[in-house]
């Protein structure tokens, strides 16, 4: 045994060659390493222009208009000298008269400066009324100074209005959680607690509800007529199947604009749906189908099908026809082996489709505003109509933070539940 | 396949009702978008069947008069515009997340296709609001840049879809035999992935083409495209010229459509 051992001699050499081989390893596998993360770098570098793209023409709009449904300074920039002098009240009653002065020569530096319209808006969407009043009294206050000043505001009793000095006191903060419990139809009270709004100023749960009910019933619509021909789809041969695919493909690809002009043609008054309703005598006299609720559901259900039906058809085509074969040789009625064997499968293709049409029809805006009516507006164009119309910037950012929520939620639960390939249309 | 080889009765009625209602189905796809046509096509100045007569008036309206051919025009800088920038950068972007070992693949991917699942509305609103800050409404560039958006998903999905059936050790056996990787990338990657890339091309086409709730809101009136003229028409009256440029539309939308989906099946084909 001792004779086979390594003499004392060999030892050394031993050493230096195992610590040799070792450092080589170690330089590979550095090298290694040195590689891959050159590899990762150059990917990285690769996917950067569009990513920065993106987070510049995408990602920054929306976190912006997002803030403002939270952040809004225009009032707190627009009357610093009474915010200061508002420090030591406390929301009873009314502020000392050092509130009044320091409010009138806020106002009058607005005046000057020429803001002041833009903070009569801002003030009136906390307070109704406030807009005409504040600008009134900077009226009033453009020849007045000092002790002149002040009675001039007291002399406008606005200002003495219990409502009046708390909605200016929230104000001046600047975040601000106003916007988003108005698009909740939710406000402060003066206890401190939050409250639902009047029933005559509460609009936005109505709103959101139609939103749903819209896109429920589409939904449901849509499921009703594509999974029979989804069914039909996968199980007949392969050149019939290409051309009724194609059948639901020609929609797919038309643009929803152009199709939403379609739908306005059909549902005149004199158009081809009352048409078609008088000739088979469902109808007895032309009905107003533009501008309703039920003309909005049919266009949606048509523009939707697609979307619900492809998913739907996708999961159908992988399932072998000789299952329900076997199920009915095993003795299975046709319901039965239907609803066992088919309907277990096909239910995540089903769930895609209704769910990416339910997330789609949350954010429909151009259907609507052609063909809906004033009663059938759903959230999106509430936001536009805020932008365009009301100009209102602060509450069109509440009212698209909770409609986002509400659609990336579901898309969450969709990616987490059914995985993104099911997204893959075709 | 749909009946078994000895149906009974109650069989043969189920499929035929399967059927109807599948033809009914049908119909209601296809009769709303070929409605358009034939009413482009009429002569009178109203869309009640039947038509007046034949005529293409409605088509000189669109083609020949100022308004519309600007808006053509508009049309095709934006989505020209959008179509380059798009399909370069989205095709650069699927390369990089082919590659298993790219970091955050699966944050990033959900990223990528969040233009498609925000409600089009706050995008258009949220860039109202930033490009007006930063000097970009009212421009071509605004307006390319928020299609671009909407559209690389498109051409990173359709793009990866295609890099599937690529085989990367055709690039190492490009470097080793001295292909710089530029030279790889055109003359070995570039050419299997072809289809995938224009037909990637044609998706954000015609997304930028059919867009038109951000033109809308990022628009001055001299940028209007077709599609948002065609939506003030169908705002203020229904003019039987719009049916004409419907038509107009829908056909470039299908073709350009048809060609994406055949180059993906193609370009697909190697993993399959």
């Amino acid at each position: 045994m001792s004779a086979l051992q390594p003499s004392e001699l060999d030892r050394p050499t031993l050493a230096r060659d195992r610590s040799a081989a070792d450092a080589d390893l170690k330089s590979v596998s550095a090298a290694l390493r040195r590689a891959e993360f050159g590899d990762r770098m150059r990917s990285l570098l690769l996917a950067a222009p569009l990513l920065v793209l993106l987070a510049l023409s995408f990602g920054i709009p929306i976190v912006l208009l997002l803030s403002r449904a939270v952040y809004d300074p225009t009032i707190a920039d627009a009357l610093p000298k009474t915010t200061v002098a508002l420090a030591g009240w406390n929301d009873q009653g009314l502020p000392g008269d050092d509130a009044f002065a320091a409010l009138a020569a806020d106002l009058k530096d607005n005046q000057a400066k020429g803001t002041a319209y833009e903070l009569a808006k801002s003030l009136n969407a906390r307070l109704p009324g406030a807009r005409s009043q504040l600008l009134k009294t900077v009226r009033k206050l453009e020849s007045a100074d000092g002790q002149a000043a002040l009675d001039a505001m007291k002399s406008v009793p606005f200002w003495s209005a219990p409502t009046t000095w708390p909605a200016i006191r929230s104000g001046t903060n600047s975040l601000t959680s106003f916007y988003l419990l108005s698009a909740l139809d939710l406000r402060w009270n003066a206890d401190g607690g939050i409250e639902r709004v009047p029933p005559e100023q509460a609009i936005f749960i109505q709103v959101f509800l139609r939103t749903f009910f819209v896109a429920a019933s589409v939904t449901l619509a849509t499921l009703i007529l594509a999974f029979p021909l989804a069914y039909l789809i996968a199980n007949v041969p392969k050149g019939l199947a290409a051309i009724l695919i194609v059948a639901v493909l020609l929609p797919f690809w038309t643009s929803i604009l152009v199709r939403t002009a379609a739908w306005t043609v059909l549902l005149q008054k004199f158009g081809l749906v009352n048409d078609f309703l008088l000739f088979i005598g469902i109808a007895s006299d032309r009905l107003d189908l533009m501008y309703s609720r039920i003309g909005l559901i049919i266009a949606m259900t048509h523009i939707q099908l697609p979307f619900t039906l492809l998913p739907i058809y996708s999961v159908m085509r992988t399932i072998p026809p000789s299952q329900m074969k076997a199920a009915y040789s095993l003795g299975a009625r046709p319901f039965t082996a239907f609803r066992r064997i088919y309907i277990p499968q096909v239910f995540p293709g089903v769930m895609a489709g209704c769910m990416l049409t339910f997330i789609l029809c949350l954010g429909y805006y151009i259907t609507p505003a052609l063909i809906g009516g004033a009663s059938d507006q759903l959230i999106s164009n509430f936001i536009a109509n805020y932008v365009n119309v009301e100009l209102n910037w602060e509450m069109a950012a509440a009212l698209s933070f909770i409609l986002l929520v509400f659609t990336l939620a579901l898309f969450g639960i969709f990616a987490r539940v059914l995985g993104l390939d099911r997204l893959k249309l075709v | 396949m749909l009946l078994s080889p000895y149906p009974t009765t109650s069989e043969r009625i189920r499929i035929t009702l399967l059927w109807i209602w599948c033809g009914l189905v049908i119909l209601f796809l296809l009769v709303p978008i070929l409605i358009p046509v034939p009413l482009s096509f009429n002569s009178g100045a109203f869309f009640i069947f039947p038509l007046e007569g034949i005529s293409t008036r409605w088509y000189e309206v669109v083609l020949g008069t100022q308004r519309w051919q600007s808006a053509i025009g508009n049309s095709l800088i934006v989505a020209f515009g959008t179509t380059v920038i798009a399909t370069t950068l989205g095709t650069l972007t699927a390369i990089a997340l082919s590659d298993e070992k790219f970091p955050g693949r699966r944050i990033i991917m959900p990223l990528l296709l969040s233009p498609l699942i925000v409600p089009v509305v706050i995008t258009a609103v949220g860039s109202y609001l930033f490009y007006a800050r930063v000097g970009l409404a009212s421009t071509y560039a605004g307006i390319i840049l928020a299609h671009t958006a909407l559209a690389s998903p498109f051409v990173v999905v359709t793009v990866g879809a295609s890099l599937t059936g690529f085989d990367r050790n055709l690039m190492r056996a490009a470097a080793i035999s001295g292909a710089r990787p530029l030279t790889s990338f055109f003359r070995v990657m570039l050419p299997l992935i072809l289809p995938g890339v224009l037909s990637g091309a044609a998706f954000a086409f015609v997304t930028s083409f059919d867009e038109v709730v951000v033109v809308q809101f990022l628009a001055s009136a001299g940028q209007r495209t077709m599609p948002l003229e065609m939506f003030i028409g169908l705002r203020e009256k229904l003019s039987p010229a719009i049916t004409a440029a419907a038509t107009l539309m829908m056909g470039l939308s299908i073709l350009l459509l048809l060609v994406a989906n055949l180059l993906a099946r193609r370009g697909r084909k190697p993993s399959a």
